[in-house]
């Protein structure tokens, strides 16, 4: 039978049992499991706030809930959603599995600082439910003061401890990641065979630690201010709000990037393996994810081109914002050039892929629309950004998301989910996210803004529309919640490399040993020879020493 | 199995690995700290650029010579830990017992002579918030520049805790002999982390108290 087939092996899931086995795991590959199981956690309830709010926008009228809790939700949808579900997601549930097995270690470079950020994860989790729960907050995930720092009557400062707490998760994810890639490559793992996946998190690392710190001492501040009375951001002693929001967005900007850079190392891995082909241009790609970790610090007076910041600063800005898209057009382009002539199979994995070319295409040219400074004035704060970004983050990272969970589920878990229903639920997910969001690019370029609850009649086609959409959408959701965990004693036995891919990862029993391998590899190509056998590719080496 | 070996955690291939990966991992994250102290500064910077008479105001009511022998403490802790790195390379178990302990010892006066500062400071009604008086035309960004103070000294204040805190695990260890030549790199890297925390002040003592002398 299928169970003793897996469980004859010694693996790392099997390794040893019981709640602590797992509270106190060092093992990389569990710790991804806990952050799985959280982010889940939380992108169901950002995904709640978000339900309700389409049930609002049904009808023109507040019908469902007055100004106040309206402004609630948008709040909650946004801080879960960014701070605890998109930031985390791919980093810490892909990236903790995939960063040591892609480049040959045994762990991360700081298995304990690994397990410490998951619990200050879970700590900063609890302080945000915990400002929920008490009643809310209503200054949308930006925080903008004045109105956080002095007026809102809302749990500002237990959400802003929340969102400055989880910070340091991030911090010491990205740490932990950059140290291992410089120091933990198995021999013959140089930087230029290493997978795009290794370099898109690389480049997000860098922006964990540079950019994080910036959000949270920001924080810090704002907390100050509204506890103690310090008024390094209070208008009424000269103090400048505009000021919180460079600093706020020196962060959240890069923060985006956070989002897609993880996602476009799936997509890198997904676009090869399902093409059979190795990647076009693969050092460019490589760059391209440097580039963009770079350039996207320079970028973020974009989001302020109507806050009265100078017209040269926004000048500047703008600039610089139309840069970013190069490096970004650079990857869809080679993505590109890599199906032509592969010979392409529709797993679902790659349906994700696919469909997020297109998304984030279409969420990266609308990004120009809004770098432009006259159009930004006329769609600022207007549903055609919520479209933007939403195209971004749920087009680009939660398909980029949810194509690598599919894909290495069988690494993870050693079965496979069900094809037929990963297909399906991959077609619903797509054809119910441009029904949600391609009638908010409308609304907003004709006029309606974003943040409120009610609206004039002329816009309820569209906003039908769009809550319809969310309802494909959200059905799209949880059938992965449903047969990915039907898989879990159903599934099919995967072996080790269902897919023939060629990444070490697949060179190693599924579900791999607790060291990931018996005996630590060598290796002798890049990581997309897929003219090449494996055995081509890796030799394995001396026993691991245990 | 070797002396060295005892310390390899089992996921590194050898103690070098894992040494040089402590190392860059906290060369990381001062790179994070400095991140985060950048940002206060930043703000500091442009606020005075606006408001420069009354920074310069504000910055003559704190304590120049209270600073000055703080900069001097500070600066001498710098020096005792070095002297515990050191003696931790050289085999020394009881100096770097002596060491530690002095530099904690330095790092409670600074924060002794911290505390009486604030003290000061909120009987002269310096402290921000509702009690807040200053010379009346300047008083609103004089508020601005307190704010700074409390803010950035209270930010460093908090690494000099969290560093005395490293400190005492460090002597306790030390104490039972854990540190030596082949292995000692948790007191190499708490040295580069006081350091660190050291050379903030290094920035916010002119910044704050020598500001109203220079200008």
């Amino acid at each position: 039978m299928n169970l003793s087939e897996i469980e004859r092996r010694e693996h790392y899931l099997n390794v040893n049992y019981g709640i602590r086995s797992w509270l106190f795991t060092t093992d990389h590959k569990r710790i991804a499991w806990l952050y799985l199981l959280s982010v889940t956690v939380f992108f169901f309830i950002g995904g709640l706030f978000a339900t309700l709010m389409r049930i609002e926008l049904l009808t023109p009228q507040g019908d469902l809930v007055q100004a106040e809790t309206y402004n609630k939700f948008f709040t909650m949808h946004g801080v879960t959603m960014v701070f605890f579900f998109l930031i985390p997601s791919i980093p810490n549930v892909l990236g903790n599995f995939l960063v040591p097995m892609m480049i040959g270690a045994r762990d991360l470079a700081f298995p304990r600082l690994n397990l410490a950020s998951w619990y200050i994860f879970i700590l900063g989790g609890a302080f945000t439910l915990m400002a929920a729960a008490a009643g809310g907050v209503d200054t949308g995930w930006t925080f903008y003061t004045p109105y956080s720092s002095i007026y809102s009557n809302t749990h500002v400062v237990l959400t802003v401890v929340g969102v400055f707490v989880t910070g340091f998760s991030s911090i010491l994810t990205g740490l932990n990641f950059i140290v291992t890639i410089h120091k933990m490559r198995a021999p013959g793992m140089t930087w230029f065979r290493l997978p795009l996946f290794i370099w898109a998190h690389y480049a997000t690392s860098i922006i964990f630690i540079l950019g994080t710190p910036v959000i949270a001492i920001t924080l810090v501040l704002v907390g100050l201010e509204r506890i103690f009375r310090l008024g390094i951001f209070d208008p009424a002693l000269g103090g400048d709000p505009v000021l919180f929001q460079h600093l706020f967005w020196f962060y959240s900007h890069p923060a985006v990037y956070i989002m897609i850079l993880p996602a476009m190392g799936v997509v890198s891995e997904l676009i090869a393996c399902f093409s059979r082909k190795r990647i076009f241009g693969y050092s460019v790609v490589a760059f391209a994810s440097l580039a963009i970790a770079v350039i996207g610090f320079l970028v973020w007076g974009h989001h302020m081109f109507v806050a009265g910041q100078s017209v040269h600063a926004s000048m500047i800005f703008s600039l610089l914002s139309f840069l970013v898209a190069i490096p970004s057009a650079i990857k869809v382009f080679n993505w590109t050039a890599t199906l032509y002539k592969g010979s392409i199979s529709y797993d679902a994995p790659m349906l994700y892929a696919l469909g997020f070319i297109g998304l984030f295409t279409i969420g990266g040219l609308t990004g120009l629309f809004l770098a432009t400074l006259g159009i930004d004035v006329h769609v600022h704060d207007t549903y055609f950004v919520v479209a933007h970004f939403h195209y971004i983050m749920v087009g680009g990272a939660v398909m980029g998301y949810l194509g690598g969970i599919h894909f290495w589920w069988p690494k993870m878990t050693g079965r496979t989910y069900p094809e037929i229903w990963a297909r399906l639920a991959a077609l619903l997910i797509f054809v119910g996210f441009n029904l949600t969001f391609f009638p908010q690019f409308v609304l907003g370029y004709v006029g309606m803004p974003r943040r409120y609850h009610v609206y004039p009649p002329e816009f309820q086609v569209l906003n039908v529309m769009s809550t319809a959409g969310a309802s494909i959408l959200a059905v799209g959701y949880l059938l992965p919640l449903m047969y990915l965990i039907w898989s879990l004693r159903y599934g099919a036995v995967a072996g080790a490399n269902p897919w023939r891919a060629r990444g070490l990862e697949w060179q190693t029993p599924s579900p791999p040993p607790t060291e990931n391998f018996d005996r630590t590899p060598t290796v002798t190509e890049g990581a997309y020879a897929y003219e090449k056998d494996p055995e081509e590719i890796y030799t394995l080496g001396k026993p691991a020493h245990v | 199995m070797s002396k060295v070996e005892v310390f390899r955690q089992h996921h590194f291939e050898d103690v070098e690995q894992q040494h040089e990966a402590s190392w860059l991992g906290m060369w990381v994250f001062l790179a994070t700290e400095v991140m985060f102290f950048g940002g206060m500064f930043a703000c500091y910077f442009v606020y005075k650029h606006w408001y420069l008479q009354a920074f310069a105001a504000a910055s003559n009511h704190l304590d120049i010579w209270l600073g000055a022998i703080n900069t001097a403490v500070l600066i001498c802790s710098s020096f005792t830990m070095a002297m515990a790195v050191y003696s931790a390379e050289t085999n020394r178990a009881k100096p770097l017992v002596r060491y530690l302990l002095l530099t904690i010892l330095l790092g409670l006066v600074f924060l002794g002579i911290k505390l009486f500062e604030y003290h000061s400071k909120f009987e002269e009604h310096l402290v921000p918030g509702s009690s807040f008086k200053f010379e009346e035309s300047l008083a609103r960004p004089a508020e601005i520049f307190f704010s700074f103070y409390f803010a950035m000294t209270g930010m460093h204040a908090v690494h000099m805790i969290i560093g005395i805190g490293l400190l005492t695990a460090l002597v306790l260890q030390a104490r039972r002999g854990r540190f030596s030549v082949v292995y000692h790199t948790p007191v190499e890297l708490t040295g580069l982390y006081w350091h660190f925390v050291d050379i903030v002040w290094i920035f916010l003592f002119p910044l704050l108290y020598l500001l109203g002398r220079h200008v």
